[in-house]
């Protein structure tokens, strides 16, 4: 991490449908005894005790930015308190931002990349989505929040899942993979996670873009395991349980290939895309091999808004492959991937 | 020494970095403001420190918590915190709680009118007690970005969402709309009363004609104005928020409608603060790398107050007589200088 990433304060924004267990995670993050100080910004003040010395009372006002981006609204309230909370800087080590079940994670995250002052002071660390196993697959069906905030995740606490059975668990996961295959996720009962799988993710460093892949296929999904203890073992097939969805308007697209791209091509065309299509894309992700050129490039973004920088030299051996993730509604994706074919170098 | 050290900017800008007097506040500080004959550096939380000619400081506990908004009259400072009270502070240093939000939520903005009257908002009420008579609130449709008094009458300005609104806290259902969309959060009235400025989210400034409502634009900033300061006279607004100061023309009865700015005192550095002299044309700004200026609106012509390469400066003041010049930096690092 950067020297001026260090010394911004991490934010941690959690979201979650109704009922799904966001106050449960947040008391569980506050408890634990990591020495570690928090501010909370929280909505509906003072309904749900939260034992914390700092808690802010949220309005989740979302107000458009005047610059003719339609897709880029920030959280007005969130700049206010931001702005009041560096007065406090010191008194607490991080911010966990909790939203209410109903709230788009996009204007919280762009927050934190449109304002200048805010951006000077805190950095996004991840998009933590909770969800209830018993009723995500209902509420997917009913309530586009719902899948925003699972597209949206850097990282899912899938909660409750001692009230599913093995078959409602696959289920809920495919559904979810159907949606966000990238993100991380974690089964819990009561909200229980290790503090290290959602705190300090730095979802958004780009310093930490180290690979794009499906979180199923990593091998280190420790989660994997439970499936052999079950006795409807003879129901999984080689891809450990998971059956295929297809949700018919939130998908990930990805991206490959192994020959350079020309920069000057892929640049303008990925920024066009962007302006164009931005409203589509809640999140994208890439990491480029471009021409002549012995860096990686990485780059993430948040519908319009990209980010993108030289991240190190490729390494001996490593394969120079670049790949891009685009998260979205109704992606165009034939659009995308002829567009991206132009951009290899031939 | 000072002919022997070099000045950083410019071989020919006059210096008077050896006349000010140093003080170390050792809090970070967000205003200052003359209460008599000290100056009062309101901290980011729960202090202000009184500074007097000698430089001496006598620190007060004013919130227990941060400070989010202050206001003041040259008389007393009224201040918002984040414990949910409104306080003030009189220049003998005595404190004075004036409201605490039933809810404890965050006093966003305060405001002082000439007459002793106040304001504060908490959320989206903004609430004015002038006198004996009773607390007075107003709904506005969003989270109050900022508070002004009108120089005449008992009228309040409240900067929000997609405009302001004009209120009469003594008159029913007086509450008049200005709308411009995006977010206003800082708000002032011209001296003569005849136009309000805001200060926007985005970097630009929007105003209101006052007799006919007909808008003035104010853009081309590359940061967010945060500091605005009318001239001697309301002639001119000078403010933050770009590497030059920015100075609105409001002499004419058009105010800045289809007129440039005067853009003084460049620097490699983004102007942070602004206050203009009470008497003259002259003005002081402190920049984000540290340097305070006094520069004359006339000629644009500067004078070294203090050298770059210190945290941003966060306060400026003058006296009412403009006598004496306050400034302090983020982290505390304050000066006096006496003309």
């Amino acid at each position: 991490m950067s020297e001026a990433t260090a010394s911004k304060i991490p934010v941690t924004v959690l979201t979650g449908y109704l009922g799904a267990g966001k106050t449960t995670l947040l008391n569980r993050i506050l408890s634990e005894n990591h020495g570690k100080k928090y501010a909370v910004i929280v909505n509906e003040f003072g309904e749900i005790g939260i034992d914390n010395d700092l808690i802010i009372g949220a309005d989740e006002e979302v107000f458009e930015m005047n610059n003719g981006c339609i897709c880029c609204t920030v959280r007005g309230d969130l700049v206010r308190i931001m702005d009041g909370l560096m007065k406090r800087k010191g008194k607490f080590d991080a911010i966990i931002v909790e939203t209410t079940g109903l709230a788009d994670p996009a204007p919280v995250a762009q927050t934190f990349f449109v304002d200048e002052d805010v951006q000077k002071n805190a950095r996004l660390d991840a998009v933590v989505t909770v969800a209830d196993a018993k009723w995500l697959s209902d509420r997917l069906k009913d309530a586009p929040e719902a899948k925003n905030q699972i597209a949206f995740a850097d990282v899912i606490v899938l909660n409750k899942t001692d009230l599913v059975t093995k078959a409602e668990l696959a289920e809920v996961e495919a559904r979810i993979r159907a949606i966000n295959p990238y993100a991380k996720l974690h089964r819990t009962e009561r909200c229980s996670v290790a503090l290290a799988d959602v705190l300090d993710r730095g979802a958004f460093d780009l310093d930490r873009i180290l690979d794009i892949e499906p979180d199923f296929l990593n091998a280190d999904d420790h989660d994997h395991d439970h499936d052999h203890h079950g006795h409807d073992h003879h129901h999984h097939d080689h891809g450990h349980g998971l059956k295929h969805y297809h949700d018919e308007d939130m998908q990930s697209l990805s991206l490959k290939t192994d020959k350079p791209l020309d920069p000057d091509v892929f640049m303008p065309w990925l920024q066009n895309l962007v302006q164009v299509e931005g409203g589509k894309i809640l999140r994208s992700k890439g990491i480029l091999a471009f021409r002549d050129d012995d860096d990686r490039y990485v780059f993430q973004g948040v519908h319009m808004m990209l980010e993108g920088n030289h991240q190190r030299k490729w390494k001996e051996g490593e394969a120079r492959e670049s790949r891009l993730v685009f998260i979205g509604r109704e992606l165009p994706e034939e659009l995308i991937r002829t567009g991206f074919e132009s951009c290899i170098v031939s | 020494m000072k002919e022997f050290t070099p000045a950083p900017d410019s071989a020919s800008i006059v210096s008077v970095t050896d006349r000010v007097k140093p003080v170390t506040l050792g809090m970070g500080v967000t205003s200052a403001h003359f209460l008599g004959p000290r100056v009062a550096f309101v901290g980011a939380e729960e202090k202000v420190a009184f500074v007097d000619a000698k430089g001496e400081i006598t620190s007060v506990a004013v919130h227990s918590g941060g400070i989010l908004s202050t206001a003041s009259d040259g008389k007393r400072l009224i201040m918002g915190g984040d414990d949910g009270k409104v306080v003030s502070l009189d220049a003998k240093g005595e404190v004075t709680l004036l409201a605490t939000d039933p809810k404890r939520r965050w006093i966003d903005a305060v405001a002082l009118h000439p007459d002793g009257a106040y304001a504060w908002s908490a959320g989206k009420t903004a609430t004015v007690k002038s006198g004996k008579t009773e607390e007075k609130s107003l709904d506005v449709p969003s989270t109050v970005g900022g508070l002004a008094f009108a120089p005449k009458g008992l009228r309040l300005a409240i900067a929000h969402y997609n405009g302001a609104t004009l209120w009469f806290p003594n008159m029913e259902g007086s509450a008049e709309f200005l709308p411009w969309a995006g977010s206003h959060l800082g708000v002032t009235f011209s001296p003569d009363n005849k136009f309000l400025v805001t200060s926007m989210h985005e970097s630009a400034l929007h105003g209101w004609r006052l007799a006919d409502n007909r808008h003035m634009r104010m853009t081309g900033y590359p940061g967010r104005v945060r500091s605005m300061s009318w001239s001697a006279g309301g002639k001119g607004l000078a403010t933050s928020g770009a590497d030059t100061v920015i100075i609105w023309p409001f002499a004419s009865k058009d105010g800045p409608m289809g007129k440039e700015p005067a853009m003084l005192a460049p620097l490699q550095a983004r102007v942070a603060v602004v206050a203009c002299h009470p008497k003259n044309d002259i003005l002081a700004c402190g920049y984000s790398d540290g340097t305070v200026l006094m520069v004359r609106l006339e000629d644009g012509a500067e004078i070294l107050v203090r050298r770059n390469g210190t945290p941003p400066v966060a306060a400026i003041a003058w006296n009412a007589k403009g006598t004496l010049l306050a400034f302090a930096d983020e982290n505390g690092d304050a000066g006096l200088l006496e003309l």
